[in-house]
């Protein structure tokens, strides 16, 4: 490839032609600050609208300062990041930016964790002149079931935009105004609950400020705990033990599984149980629907769809209630595994310990926003009683954490209560794009074939790619996996599948890019895919120490079926755990 | 138009049309037709004359007499007494303002004489609704002469030579701009015309296209032909429905005669024009913005490069020029490069099109060569400063530009200089000021409408504007401190450096240059508290005049938070404290007795 | 379930789905399709862009994104009468700003506001090229040119 020489910082450097000078600078050990820049190249992620002007340099030769950012690299540039000119315009577009800030950094729910707070400490700005005159833009703040939307603190990196738009290909939220009043929010400034959007939570994820943040249920779990008369129960998500280690320092990618388990059980929590043994659960719900359909299908019934979707992500199923209600009939009927895991908290296992239903209160630990919606959703309950009381994401749980002064770096790791806690290794990746899938035909293969798979890693489904595909041969019969993970890359799955072009047996589909690990409710990954993919690895080493690695072998599975539900798709597994989709595109009445 | 002995021309430019033009028309031509001289005598409505000030106006050919301020009642004098009788009607003359002496011949005029009209070449020569008559004048001959006998490549060494740069404020050489575009390797390739003419007080492409639209349409068909675009993109403000009209007239004209359309003049050349409408953002003047905005998208600006000549509409090759740029073109294919080169200053070649504006006797379109001087410009063309007052300021370039003063008079004009004066050039809004406006109060009209104009997406122009703004405000409230212009000048250095676009690149430019060039009336407003252009009014003083005084209490009681005090007979006093500068004392006072200081 | 109801007549939605139609269902002709939306219904109110966005199969939050962008779009329907203030810089220096608080005294609203009988709206603009007449004040299609405070009742007279 073709390099180019320039010289940054009286530093000679080379780069292959088109790298930008933020690139470049970083090759040389330069750190040029940004603000609005976000690069998630392992997923194909790039925000640059250049607006935020805080990574400009001077360029020899050049009237005016460079955003490094969307600044390509030319021949013998001479680059200076640090002269006067620079820091005093990058210290008075910082002023600026925090002009039109509210200053209650004290109770902001981002305060510590926030990049806008971050880069005022980096550039030492210690006084906001003119502050006291100045206007701030005001909107009106807005709480949907997931998202608190509080457009006082956006300063219009437009990165919630890229992702809802570009990524997800939501079209919830879109630049509105102009000039000073200008901010991101769903059309007629409406509220988010009476928009497309699908909770999905990438806005949150990414979002610099304390601008979009996540319902905090904290509060209600507490509440729960100190009620004498309510049991708690707790699970947690395959995607949280990866992750929730980040919020206390420890590097991406630590497990720290059993440590979460004890911290759980200090908050409280009756019983500290696992979302993995549901995933375990749903496998077999889900895995038995694939072969029921596939055989169908290949006895030349027509009314059998293929390809079967997953329905596991919430933010998935609200995407294609939204923009797919023609295929509602398309997707498993299974529940996800945060709502077969209260289905059968509340039946079987509250009839094990014999209490009510309504003196128990689950709690889901979840990486996710959406869950937070999922499990409000009307058909998820019983009399008024939901299956699932509340879910909390990896951060809120975090924060929990610290407020009951416990020091989780310290704890002894510990073991998920029974029979609720057991879980494969099938289950635990779960968490990651793939992994559900590769579960599927962990279980699949060995029940439609009557064969010991053996080889248990099907690796040709793993990766970041935004939309992957691979064939497993099952003893014969060629079986077609189609794979995407961001919903704008489901979009395209889907749009095959209604025009007839999808060649897919079954389709996986998280809404987050990465799955389940880079959702909306984990630790912010502040722009660095590494840390995803910290995660992703994490995910597939806790699988490989498992000494069971297939869902239906789960002996709590098996005698869950056993004892209470007869056998995967009966009668009462299709009460309990398989629920039916709603068409939730806008509908234009004609007035008469 | 051989057949009429006798044209009148009437005016159907804007500022015309809305004084009634249509009527004068209506009115001579049934004047004509009870006359029956129809036959012999044609009424024309062309586009603007550029002579704003005095319309609606009437112009009777051959003898080149000009009426000025025509009424629709006038026309049976006009049929009667210069077309019947051959009686110059003298009140209907334009006078001298000084002289008062009446002109008969419009080519003596002060205001012509020292124009010399390219762009503007049709306006207010032909009727622009009609193609015959544009073809009359030359028209659509450059198209000809470029599509039979010369390469893509010669037409852009024309225009390259002739050392045209774009009119519509960037100053860019057009014929390295096309040479840019035509460079690019593109199945699709689109030339658009940038008619979002947006700057406050800039008139210069409207009247262009309301004058003489098929000078655009040829321009641009030749644009096509160099870089080898077949489509074309006329983006106009919908704030302009009588340039939209002629131009889709225009363009229908010009389908219809083979001039535009498949296989033009039969060359095999195919090329078409579409119109796409503005929907009131400045921003959108600016190319990628614009671009956007034709996308369907807001008019929000990216970063350059790429340029639009590498991925532009549609993520294709495309050239944008202005409304004056092409307007040019067919004549500098026809006369030659080096006649066009041979106008203007060394570096700054033909002619520009400003629009005079503001406290100056006549308002209007007019074209000079680069290179003439401010003093030629407002003085002799101009005519002066309005009610006899002071010269000021000139605000050129609109609110990018800057504020020249009397020392600035006599540079001479062109890209250079006026970026070394601290303005530049812009689309050619020219603003004139006098002694009564005040250059804190100026720079902040400036700032609100940057305030409101800026599209929001970075942050110097969107939040740095404001904060300029609000520091405006308080300076002309009284509030501001010494340290206050040291901070509206660091400001205004950041936001140029750090903007994205143009707007905010050039949008500090009239504060920058009013702290230059009037630094003595901002530190009066903020050492003395004082205005000393009497505008701002939080720092006007109601003073009563003891001499005048007679102490007939009238003041007193009009005043609504009671700051008068002093007895009946007695002079009376206002205490500046409790005052809140309403002015109805001085509205009340019959005797002349309360002043501002 | 958070599906919203929209509410139009017959008519109204064949009308805005033919605009839509005319130009291709093109999303990139949202401008022109919005163009022709206003000058038909006069404003652009949220039912309107509903439509659209089921015409040109886009997100309806892009569409308000534009129509707040751009000055000319509106969502609320003008007066009977609607007033603009040019306020380009030839009428400023001209007195414009003086006009314009006539017009708000006289008819006690703000710029962007109609009056309570829905008689009279007032906006400003910038420039609309008639600087020889500055200041110039539109009411509905009509021009005044050279309004002085002074002449502000008696133009709102000719519309009593």
């Amino acid at each position: 490839m073709e390099t180019i020489k320039l010289t940054i910082d009286n530093k000679e450097v080379d780069v292959p032609r088109g790298t930008t000078i933020y690139k470049a600078a970083k090759e040389l050990g330069i750190d040029i600050p940004t603000l609005c820049y976000m690069d998630l190249h392992d997923l194909n992620i790039e925000n640059k609208p250049g607006g935020c002007r805080i990574c400009v340099v001077e360029v020899e030769g050049r009237r005016n300062l460079a955003p490094t950012c969307s600044t390509k690299c030319e021949s013998g540039m001479v680059v200076k990041t640090h002269s006067t000119r620079v820091l005093n315009a990058r210290r008075t577009v910082m002023e600026f930016i925090l002009s039109d800030h509210p200053k209650d950094c004290l109770v902001c729910s981002k305060s510590g964790n926030c990049e806008l707070q971050t880069m005022a400490h980096r550039l030492g700005i210690r006084e906001i002149p003119g502050a006291e005159f100045a206007e701030t833009s005001k909107y009106r703040k807005d709480t949907s079931p997931s998202i608190i939307r509080d457009l006082d603190k956006c300063i219009m990196c437009r990165r919630c935009e890229t992702m809802c738009n570009d990524v997800q290909t939501v079209g919830a939220l879109s630049a509105v105004n102009r000039g000073f009043m200008a901010t991101v929010a769903p059309a007629f400034e409406q509220n988010l609950e009476h928009s497309t959007c699908t909770y999905c939570g990438q806005c949150v994820a990414v979002c610099p400020t304390g601008a979009l943040t996540e319902v905090n249920h904290v509060p209600q779990v507490l509440r729960a705990l100190v009620d004498p008369t309510k049991t708690v129960v707790v699970q947690t998500a395959p995607a949280v033990r990866a992750a929730l280690g980040e919020e206390f320092g420890m590097a991406p990618g630590t497990l720290v599984t059993g440590k979460m388990t004890a911290a759980l059980r200090a908050l409280g929590f009756d019983y500290v149980f696992d979302t993995d043994f549901a995933a375990d659960l749903t496998i077999m719900e889900e895995g038995t629907e694939l072969l029921d359909r596939l055989s169908r299908h290949l006895k030349g019934d027509t009314t059998a769809r293929i390809p079967i979707l997953t329905s596991c992500c919430p933010g998935w199923v609200n995407f294609f209630e939204h923009y797919f209600p023609d295929l509602k009939d398309v997707p498993s009927t299974a529940k996800s595994p945060q709502q077969m895991f209260g289905a059968i908290a509340k039946s079987y296992f509250a009839e094990k310990i014999g209490i009510n239903r309504k003196d128990m209160v689950v709690v889901s630990i979840m990486p996710c926003l959406a869950k937070k919606y999922e499990c409000q959703r009307d058909e998820f309950s019983v009399d008024g009683n939901p299956d699932v009381d509340f879910s909390i994401s990896t951060r809120e749980l975090a924060t929990f954490i610290k407020q009951a002064n416990i020091d989780i770096k310290t704890l002894q790791d510990e073991e998920f209560d029974t029979p609720l806690g057991e879980s494969t290794g099938a289950s635990v990746i779960f968490g990651n794009t793939g992994g559900v899938i590769e579960a599927a035909c962990r279980t699949a293969y060995e029940l439609y074939t009557g064969k010991k798979l053996e080889r248990i890693e099907f690796t040709e489904l793993r990766g970041m790619e935004g939309v992957r595909s691979a064939t497993i041969d099952f003893n014969g019969l060629p079986v077609n996996i189609g794979i995407a993970h961001g919903l704008g890359n489901a979009r395209k799955l889907l749009d095959d599948v209604r025009s007839g072009k999808s060649v897919y047996h079954a389709i996986e589909v998280m809404a987050c890019p990465g799955g389940c690990i880079g959702g909306g409710g984990q630790p912010l990954h502040h722009g660095n895919s590494e840390v995803i993919k910290a995660r992703a690895a994490a995910l597939y080493t806790e699988d490989r120490k498992k000494p069971l690695r297939k869902s239906h072998e789960n002996p709590f599975i098996v005698k869950l079926y056993d004892e209470f539900l007869g056998k995967a798709g009966s009668e009462k597994a299709h009460h309990l755990l398989h629920t039916h989709y709603f068409d939730k595109k806008k509908k234009i009445i004609i007035k008469h | 138009m051989s057949k009429y002995s006798m044209h009148l021309l009437v005016c159907g430019g804007t500022s015309c049309h809305a004084s009634e033009s249509d009527a004068i028309v209506c009115n001579l031509r049934d004047e004509l037709e009870a006359r029956g001289l129809v036959d012999s005598v044609q009424v024309i409505v062309t586009g603007c004359f550029g002579f704003c000030e005095k319309g609606p106006i009437v112009k009777v050919l051959p003898d080149n007499t000009f009426y000025v301020q025509v009424k629709p009642e006038d026309a049976q004098t006009i049929v009667e007494e210069h077309v019947i009788k051959g009686r110059k009607i003298t009140r209907l003359l334009y006078q001298d303002p000084v002289t008062k002496e009446p002109f008969a011949d419009s080519k003596n005029m002060g205001f012509f004489k020292k124009q010399l009209r390219i762009v503007l070449r049709n306006c207010g020569f032909i009727n622009p609704e009609n193609i015959d008559e544009y073809i009359a004048r030359e028209g659509y001959q450059a198209l000809g002469k470029v599509l039979s006998e010369m390469s893509p490549e010669e037409v852009i060494k024309v225009v390259k030579d002739s050392g045209q740069k774009g009119r519509g404020g960037g100053g860019f050489p057009t014929g390295l701009k096309w040479e840019l575009a035509r460079k690019s390797v593109s199945d699709e390739k689109y030339v658009v015309c940038n008619a979002d003419e947006g700057d406050p007080g800039a008139f210069m492409d409207r009247s262009v296209l309301e004058g003489d639209p098929h000078s655009v349409l040829e321009a641009m068909a030749i644009c096509g032909y160099s870089i080898g675009a077949s489509n074309g993109l006329i983006y106009i403000r919908a704030e302009y429905p009588l340039a939209i009209e002629r131009l889709k007239i225009a363009i229908k004209q010009a389908r219809e005669y083979g001039l535009l359309g498949n296989d033009i003049l039969g060359t095999g050349f195919n090329f078409d024009i579409t119109l796409r409408y503005g929907a009131g953002a400045f921003v959108c003047g600016e190319e990628t913005a614009l671009i956007h905005s034709m996308e369907g998208l807001r008019g929000e600006p990216t970063v350059k490069p790429p340029f639009p000549a590498e991925s532009g509409y549609r993520g294709k090759p495309t050239n944008v020029n202005n409304v004056e740029t092409f307007a040019a073109i067919p004549v500098i294919i026809l006369k030659g490069s080096k006649w066009f080169s041979s106008i203007g200053t060394e570096k700054a070649k033909g002619t520009k099109v400003f629009a005079l504006a503001g406290k100056i006797n006549n308002v209007g379109l007019i074209e000079v060569p680069m290179g003439t001087t401010l003093r030629e410009v407002i003085f002799e063309i101009g005519g002066g400063i309005r009610n006899g007052k002071k010269f000021k300021g000139v605000q050129t370039g609109g609110p990018s530009g800057g504020c020249l003063t009397e020392k600035h008079l006599d540079t001479p004009i062109d890209f250079d200089n006026l970026i070394a004066a601290g303005s530049m050039m812009g689309s050619g809004a020219m603003i004139v000021l006098d002694q009564d406006d005040c250059m804190v109060s100026m720079a902040k009209y400036f700032l609100d409408f940057t305030v409101e104009e800026s599209c929001g997406k970075c942050a110097p122009c969107r939040i740095g504007n404001k904060r300029l703004h609000e520091l405006l405000g308080q300076i002309c409230d009284g509030k501001g401190t010494l340290s206050d212009l040291d901070r509206l000048r660091n400001m205004s250095l950041v936001i140029k450096d750090t903007s994205l676009c143009g707007l905010g690149q050039t949008s500090p430019n009239p504060v920058l240059s009013m702290l230059d060039n009037f630094w003595d009336e901002y530190v009066a407003h903020v050492t003395d508290k004082k205005c000393p252009a009497g505008q701002c009014r939080s720092l006007m003083e109601y003073i009563v005049n003891a001499e005048n005084c007679v102490g007939c209490t009238a003041c007193a009681r009009v005043c609504p938070v009671n700051a008068i005090s002093g007895e009946r007979k007695e002079v009376h006093l206002i205490d500046s404290s409790i005052c809140i500068k309403c002015g109805a004392c001085m509205e009340k006072c019959k005797f002349d007795a309360i002043f501002i200081s | 379930m958070s599906s919203i109801k929209i509410e139009l007549r017959k008519d109204d939605v064949d009308f805005i789905k033919g605009v839509c139609a005319s130009f291709n269902n093109d999303p990139q002709e949202l401008i022109n399709v919005l163009h022709s939306c206003q000058e038909h219904f006069g404003y652009l109110p949220a039912e309107i862009q509903e439509v659209v966005s089921e015409g040109l199969n886009m997100p309806v939050a892009k569409i308000y994104g534009v129509v707040t962008f751009y000055s000319f779009f509106t969502m609320t329907p003008k007066g009977k009468n609607p007033i603009s203030i040019c306020l380009g810089t030839a009428c400023y220096v001209r007195g414009a700003e003086k006009v314009l608080d006539e017009f708000k005294k006289e008819l006690g609203i703000e710029v962007g506001q109609s009056t309570n009988d829905n008689k009279f709206s007032l906006s400003s603009l910038r420039c609309v090229g008639a600087c020889g007449l500055a200041p110039v004040v539109l009411v509905g299609d009509k021009t005044y040119g050279r309004v002085a405070p002074d002449d502000v009742k008696n133009i709102l007279k000719e519309y009593e």
